[in-house]
């Protein structure tokens, strides 16, 4: 010990800035130089211990001691007034600065940050312009010092003359992998040299803010010398650093370079931070790719790639894969082979990796993503003590909560927003972010009375963990508003089901975070693309669509939005006819929903597709919309081949309408999804004449099993009010059904009961007797043919217009189109609507 | 040609010396496709020159120099060493050093991948032979892994290592050389399992004599296998075990894809006597792209997913539509290659499983295709044939 700290003292004495302070150059986040750094103080034992970080965090440093504390975690820099205005500087337990922090921390030495004040580095931001506002505090531009992100690449240049072509590596090698040595200094030593050197060719690199730094780094440690003389003082700061606090500068001179920065009230606390977010590149800069690798290279006492290897061995195994300790054995040897081969002094991630992939994973990447993602980068969770001040993103809460009065009270209480309002819109987005980040205050309840969709009911209750929920969500961001755009693009990105995405995307609406919405969008169209499952798309579309109307609601932009739906659609499109075939009776009726669910929102989606286009609302759209879908029904004999021909022919009502018209001939489909995409069609209006009529013709005829006619039967007129109606009123029809019935034989008479029944109780009982009535006049006695030439009782062979012009005026009442328009009403009622212009056809029929 | 012929009869397995060896370099020579080791013998010998680093035993070159044999280079001295494996560097490391540490290699791959041409230049490489080969099929039989006999010898002396006729692997193991296993996965599942011992305890052993060949240092296995064959005769865990595996990628970059296409297309072309047209690499471009997309499952703008339909997609494939294309043009078109000359061809390619490739292939064409800028024609052509 003292032999080695003789050596040590006199290794730091020959350096250059002779008998000056130990100056330990780290980088930061490398497991070496952490290790380093704790041999170097041990054997050196400083009195006083300055760190490259904020000086407004010494007040903080007693935290680091408490058991609480678990790293990852980060020191946290915000402007009081402006939480979004952050700089983050995470440790982990990797880390040199958090080694040498916690070393100080438990011999009581005193800890100082010598970096320039947040104070100014957060002002700096504002006054230049550049991106230190960041609402997702991911990457401040602050403190962006490291030796990686320096303009021009110190450590590729180093490399290069190493002959590595890849910097990382390099430093790896030669720093990091480095077993201990005897001498705790030398590591320090040579590399100082190595920055020194490079600092003199390059200067700063780029980075004229490092000057600055640099400089109040030097008045720290002048400081901290006098204090208690340059023997007892250890530094730990990015190598990088280390030329230029031996450099000998005037006082005077440093002095000069921080006069009149600009300054800001800053707040600073700690908050716990993820691995994962050490790997982006944020705070120091360093953006390391694999902290769960550095982090098992810090803590593995000895062996490191055999326990590595047996880790991931472990890993595969929870995930049911076959690796025995023969594929471990033989992955290690062909790490430190493969190592060897590339001429490495120990094998590193890249050869663990190979080696993984080439023995344990059949030389997939698939079962490697997972490694990759659970242990290279790993899923560690840091903590904070609760004694540590409280986190921005609960001043941005407070803020906003007097901004919008709306005081967290224990007491439960109901809230009604009109959401027209400014301030019930915002308070509505508020309690729809803080219900994303998990803070559950209010809770979204049935309105009374009013059913619009822009009235809204919560009922609000602040319970007191809901405080330790803020301060947990606190690692998503600093304000609200940015941390809810955080967690809902991880949410996306980690979601499990298309289901999941979609109803994310609907609350990202509710909560307007139009940031988080393209990534939402991008995750969704992207399940969607790779669900196989047509019922799965067709469960999401009407969602999606709902979204789609919030949004028009709220004024939120939703461009994105109808393209993933139509997208979606169009996949619903090509996908459902072979989903259609071969099904059983569940599986149909499930199919039925789904073809109704989807009827339903490509309805609206045609709506909004064609006011959006079209310019006006309505008007220029609605004809068009109308005239397109007569010509393919005229056309509709001829078939699938002319559909085929005109693919972009009609907007997406047009395809859908193609693809209802393929499933009703379609010869596998169920007899359910064919009846009712025949009503789907008749009530759409684009069947021609007569020619709902010879599909029940087709789907009833001798031919066909009973059980199937049955389920057509059902498909066609089942279902709620309206499909009795339909047969009340269209007595061809009705005549069909009454045919096909009595010639049903008697066993299969038997057999199609129940559904038959199933389908008619549904009926109200006046539909019902009205049926039974028509039934027992014996419009059915007439032939099937003769129905279809001369059309039923009550029917006209052609439209009657003077009978139709007399229920207008009572139409244009109903429709509150006012006394005026109805003058000219006669062409405007048809081209308005077209479901006014099909409900004057059922009139007529009445009348 | 009909000197060696004459020659090549008398000299058979038996005869050695000076003779025999002029013989066959004058064989190989004049073959169709000369073995790797004798096409590129120079350069064998000058990385071997050159070569001063450690050997494992038996091996010709250095793990090193093995790889720099594969991958190009220059060489100290000026050489320069022609690349015979364009790809991730990594993946030929792995692979060397797999044969440096006494466990077999399998490389994996779709076909057109590559992988017989890496595994014979390896074995040239490491042990300066690459025809110690064992062709895998449905049919082949233990004989060809252990060793069969010569039935008259052994009815007149009985069983005796002068009646046994040793398989390639056996003579690889008993000179410590490399062998090679082609389409592993086509071995039937039984006849595979034969590999098991010889890998794990490097023995072979001749129950009839009471004997075994043990393997001698520098003895390795290669195999080749087409990972889409899989299920046919799947490894077996333990024999799996045995191998480290290597997965041979298609091409990285679209630009080299189409790089390699239209080279190859270009070659049969003319050998066919087809004219490429001023158009062709346009459409050879769009068949390339169309096939990476989905075999991908992204579009390139990485914008989009599709899903991935059953079949392969590789680059081989491309290459017989854009061929297929040029022929129908030539034939029946007016000689310049347009979209609906390919657009049959890859609809051939992609829906091989009727069902759900269909639909597949659909939806691809109405997400991707139709929203694309200048491929209204390949997308009509699409529709007209998948109609």
């Amino acid at each position: 010990m003292t032999a080695t700290e003789g050596g040590g003292r006199v290794a730091s004495a020959g350096a250059p800035g002779a008998g000056g302070p130990l100056l330990l150059g780290v980088r930061h986040h490398g497991p070496g130089s952490a290790r380093a750094v704790r041999a170097a103080l041990d054997a050196a034992e400083p009195r006083v211990l300055l760190i490259e970080g904020p000086p407004e965090a010494d007040g903080l440093v007693a935290l680091a001691a408490e058991a609480d504390m678990r790293p990852p975690v980060a020191l946290l820099a915000h402007v009081v007034d402006e939480p979004g205005r952050s700089a983050f500087w995470p440790l982990a337990e990797f880390s040199p600065e958090w080694v040498a922090i916690q070393w100080a921390v438990r011999r009581g030495v005193p800890v100082r940050f010598m970096d320039l004040p947040a104070a100014h580095a957060l002002a700096r931001g504002e006054e230049e312009g550049e991106g230190a506002r960041t609402d997702g505090g991911g990457e401040p531009a602050e403190e962006a010092a490291d030796l990686d992100s320096v303009r021009i690449d110190p450590l590729g240049a180093l490399a290069d003359a190493a002959g590595y072509d890849d910097p990382e590596r390099w430093w790896e090698d030669v720093v990091e992998h480095r077993a201990a040595s005897g001498d705790a200094f030398a590591p320090f030593e040579a590399l100082g040299e190595a920055m020194g050197a490079l600092r003199e060719t390059y200067g700063s690199g780029g980075h004229e803010r490092d000057l600055v730094r640099e400089a109040h780094m030097r008045i720290q440690l002048r400081a901290a010398q006098r204090e208690f003389g340059s023997e007892g003082v250890a530094v730990v700061c990015g190598a990088w650093h280390v030329p230029a606090l031996r450099e000998k500068v005037s006082v005077a001179a440093d002095r000069a370079v921080l006069k009149g920065l600009p300054k800001v009230k800053v707040d600073m606390t700690w908050v716990p931070w993820t691995h994962r977010r050490l790997s982006r590149h944020s705070g120091y800069g360093a953006g390391i790719d694999s902290p769960g690798w550095y982090g098992h290279l810090f803590s593995a006492p000895d062996r490191p790639v055999e326990r590595w290897l047996t880790k991931i061995a472990g890993l595969l195994r929870e995930e049911d894969r076959l690796v025995s300790s023969a594929h471990v054995i033989e992955a290690v040897r062909l790490a430190d082979t493969l190592a060897v081969m590339r001429g490495r002094p120990l094998p590193g991630l890249t050869e663990t990796m190979d080696a993984v992939r080439a023995v344990m994973c059949e030389g997939s990447d698939v079962p490697l993503a997972l490694v990759h993602d659970r242990l290279v980068v790993g899923d560690v969770l840091g903590e904070v003590p609760d004694s540590a001040p409280a986190v921005p993103l609960q001043r941005d809460l407070t803020r906003l909560q007097r901004r919008l009065r709306l005081k967290p009270e224990a007491l439960e209480r109901e809230l009604e927003l009109d959401l027209r309002k400014e301030t019930d819109a915002a308070r509505s987005r508020l309690l729809h972010r803080l219900r994303l980040l998990g803070i559950g205050w209010g809770e979204p309840a049935e309105s009374r009375g009013s059913t619009g969709t822009f009235r809204e009911t919560w009922r609000l209750r602040w319970e007191p963990e809901l405080s330790v929920r803020v301060a947990e969500a606190g690692v998503w961001g600093t304000t609200v508003l940015g941390a809810a755009t955080a967690k809902a693009e991880a949410d996306a990105v980690g979601a499990a089901a298309l289901a999941d995405v979609t109803s994310l995307a609907e609350r990202c609406l509710l909560a307007e975070l139009p940031e988080a919405l393209p990534v939402v969008m991008r995750v969704l169209a992207d399940r969607a693309a790779l669900d196989a499952d047509v019922g799965h798309l067709a469960q999401a579309l009407p969602a999606l669509v709902r979204s789609l109307r919030y949004g028009d609601v709220r004024g939120t932009s939703t461009g994105a939005l109808g393209e993933v739906a139509l997208g979606l659609a169009e996949r619903v499109f090509v996908g459902l006819p072979p989903a259609c075939a071969g099904l059983d009776a569940d599986a149909a009726a499930a199919m039925r929903g789904h073809v109704d669910g989807v009827h339903v929102a490509v309805g609206l989606l045609g709506e909004l597709a064609s006011s959006g286009d079209g310019g006006g609302p309505g008007g220029p759209g609605a004809p068009a919309d109308e005239g397109e879908p007569v010509v393919v029904g005229t056309a509709g004999a001829v078939g699938d081949v002319d559909s085929v021909r005109s693919p972009s022919a009609g907007g997406v009502r047009g395809r859908w309408q193609r693809v209802l018209r393929g499933l009703v001939g379609g010869e596998r489909v169920a007899g359910v999804v064919r009846g009712r995409c025949a009503r789907l069609l008749m009530d759409e209006g684009v069947l021609a004449e007569g020619e709902a009529a010879r599909f029940m013709g087709l789907a009833l005829s001798p031919g066909t099993e009973p059980g199937e006619a049955a389920a057509w039967i059902e498909g066609f007129v089942g279902g709620g009010a309206g499909g009795g109606m339909l047969l009340v009123h269209d007595e061809r029809l009705l005549g069909l059904v009454d045919t096909w019935l009595t010639g049903v034989s008697e066993d299969a008479f038997v057999d199609v009961l129940p559904l038959l029944r199933r389908t008619f109780a549904a009926y109200e009982p006046g539909v019902r007797r009205t049926l039974g009535e028509l039934v027992r006049r014996g419009s059915g006695q007439q032939s099937s043919a003769a129905l279809m030439t001369e059309g039923a009782p009550g029917f006209a062979a052609e439209l009657d217009p003077e009978r139709a012009d007399a229920a207008l005026p009572v139409l244009g009442l109903l429709l509150g189109l006012g006394g005026e328009q109805e003058r000219g009403g006669a062409g405007r009622g048809g081209a308005a609507d077209g479901g006014a212009g099909r409900s004057r056809n059922r009139l007529v029929g009445v009348a | 040609m009909s000197v060696s012929v004459e020659t090549a009869g008398p000299a058979g397995p038996a005869a050695e010396g000076a003779d025999a060896a002029d013989v066959a370099a004058e064989e190989a020579a004049q073959a169709l496709r000369p073995h790797a080791e004798d096409a590129f013998a120079a350069e064998l010998a000058a990385l071997a020159a050159q070569d001063d680093r450690p050997r494992p035993e038996r091996w010709l070159l250095s793990p090193w120099a093995v790889a720099t044999y594969l991958l190009g280079g220059p060489l100290p001295d000026g050489t320069v060493i022609t690349p015979k494996y364009v790809g991730p560097r990594r993946l030929v490391e792995v692979a060397v050093t797999t044969l440096a540490t006494d466990r077999a290699l399998l490389l994996l791959g779709v076909p057109g991948t590559a992988k017989t041409w890496v595994s014979e230049h390896l074995a040239a490489a490491v042990s300066g032979d690459s025809t110690l080969l064992v062709q895998g099929t449905a049919g082949t039989p233990e004989e060809a892994i252990r060793y069969g006999w010569n039935y008259a010898q052994l009815l007149a002396h009985g069983p005796s290592r002068d009646a046994l006729v040793p398989s390639p692997v056996m003579r690889a193991m008993s000179e410590g050389m490399t062998a090679r296993v082609e389409e592993l996965t086509r071995i039937p599942a039984d006849v595979q399992d034969t590999l098991i011992t010889i890998l794990s305890e490097k023995t072979l052993p001749i129950p009839e004599l009471g004997q075994e060949v043990q393997a001698v240092r520098g003895f390795n296995l290669i195999a080749t296998a087409n990972d889409r064959d899989r299920g046919v005769n799947d490894l077996s865990s333990a024999l799996r075990r045995r191998f480290n595996t290597v997965v041979l990628p298609l091409p990285e970059s679209a630009d080299a894809e189409v790089d390699i296409v239209s080279r190859r297309v270009d070659q049969m072309g003319r050998s066919l006597d087809l004219p490429a047209g001023p158009e062709g690499i346009d459409e050879i471009r769009r068949v390339v792209t169309v096939f990476r997309e989905l075999r991908d499952g992204v579009t390139t703008d990485g914008r989009t997913k599709v899903k991935s339909p059953s079949g392969t997609l590789s680059t081989a494939e491309a290459i017989s539509v854009v061929t297929n294309g040029l022929a129908l043009a030539a034939h029946f078109g007016d000689g310049v290659l347009r979209p609906g000359d390919v657009a049959a061809g890859i609809l051939g390619a992609v829906v091989r499983d009727p069902a759900s490739d269909r639909v597949i292939w659909q939806e691809y064409l109405e997400a991707v295709v139709r929203e694309r800028d200048g491929w209204k024609d390949f997308y009509r052509a699409c529709r007209e044939v998948s109609a």
